[in-house]
């Protein structure tokens, strides 16, 4: 009863906090209010009991995120230019998706319903055996390092990879390397 | 920002335990929520918090760029060698109970622990690479018009 309170409480604010993005033309307020938005989100998974996703987001999403959006906001601009047409076009494109969205959910098993298929094909073997197989009390670490272990050398390449490709369009290294050329010719 | 006082007193206070409460989330991953991601995302958020407070040139005497650049690659060849010293011990690759062949659970600890490591260091390498990327260019807007 009280987590469904929490859950509304948290939904609404989120509700709120989205529509006050669209309305700001100040960045620098938006940019604050998607840290709000992010951190209401990682409140919202840990009432999912999802800590583990909760943390990244909250540190990901409210912490580091915010930072290089203010980041971006110095290089650029700080007001949202005003929107020259009319948007009632982009309004139809999202409402069609977000109907779709919400369309989609219907055939989505309840939250936390065991015959989902989501905890049916290899979920309920890893919860019996990783207590004998690897024998550390977090599920989530056993699944993710070892299980899957396969999976997360691939999600670590892709967060290197995203990091080099970041250094290679904007950092600093491009830029001395550019102007070491321009003195030697 | 040399006249934000309060601002620097607590932040030296908040960064070490900021950092302390990151090695807890790396290395106490099997027992508590957390692991590699988490940790190098809150250790990075550490330095970016010194960055912003103390400034980018301080933040880079602290963490220079050049161990972070390395730091990048060396988590994943951390995790990628962890799985070629189980492949050379006769096991599958990324197969831990190669480490201790007596006592597999044991071995899935010390495997899971490496790799945790190995996304630690790279995902921390790769937030700060990224911060400093972004901070390290000339701003165009000046602190006023904030």
């Amino acid at each position: 009863m009280i987590v469904t309170i929490i859950d509304i409480l948290l939904f609404f604010m989120l509700v709120m906090t989205a529509l006050a993005i669209i309305r700001r033309r100040r960045l620098f307020s938006v940019v604050m209010l998607a840290g709000v938005f992010s951190l209401l989100a990682a409140l919202l998974f840990v009432t999912m009991d999802a800590v583990d996703v909760a943390f990244t987001e909250a540190a990901v999403g409210a912490g580091i995120s915010t930072v290089l959006m203010l980041g971006t906001i110095a290089q650029t601009a700080r007001r949202e230019k005003e929107p020259t047409r009319s948007g009632i076009l982009p309004f139809f494109v999202v409402a069609v998706t977000g109907a779709a969205l919400v369309f989609g959910t219907l055939d989505m098993p309840n939250f936390g319903d065991p015959d989902a298929p989501a905890q049916l094909h290899v979920g309920p073997a890893y919860l019996k055996n990783s207590v004998e197989d690897i024998d550390i009390p977090n599920v989530v670490t056993s699944i993710l390092a070892s299980y899957r272990g396969y999976d997360t050398l691939g999600e670590t390449a892709v967060v290197f990879t995203a990091g080099i490709g970041v250094l290679l369009l904007i950092s600093s290294l491009a830029g001395r390397r550019r102007r070491e050329d321009e003195e030697d010719s | 920002m040399q006249h934000h006082l309060i601002l620097r007193v607590i932040t030296k206070l908040l960064v070490s335990t900021i950092i302390l409460f990151a090695l807890y989330v790396q290395f106490h991953g099997d027992f508590s929520p957390g692991g590699g991601f988490q940790a190098g995302v809150i250790m990075a958020a550490a330095f970016i918090f010194y960055g912003l407070v103390f400034g980018l040139e301080n933040v880079k005497l602290v963490f220079p760029p050049w161990l972070v650049h390395r730091m990048m690659a060396l988590g994943v060849l951390i995790y990628a060698g962890t799985g070629f010293v189980s492949l050379f011990l006769g096991y599958d690759y990324l197969d831990y109970n190669a480490f201790v062949p007596d006592h597999p659970s044991s071995g899935q600890h010390y495997g899971i622990l490496a790799v945790e490591f190995g996304v630690g260091v790279t995902v921390t390498g790769v937030m700060v690479a990224i911060y400093y990327a972004f901070a390290g260019r000339p701003p165009q807007v000046s602190d006023e018009d904030w």
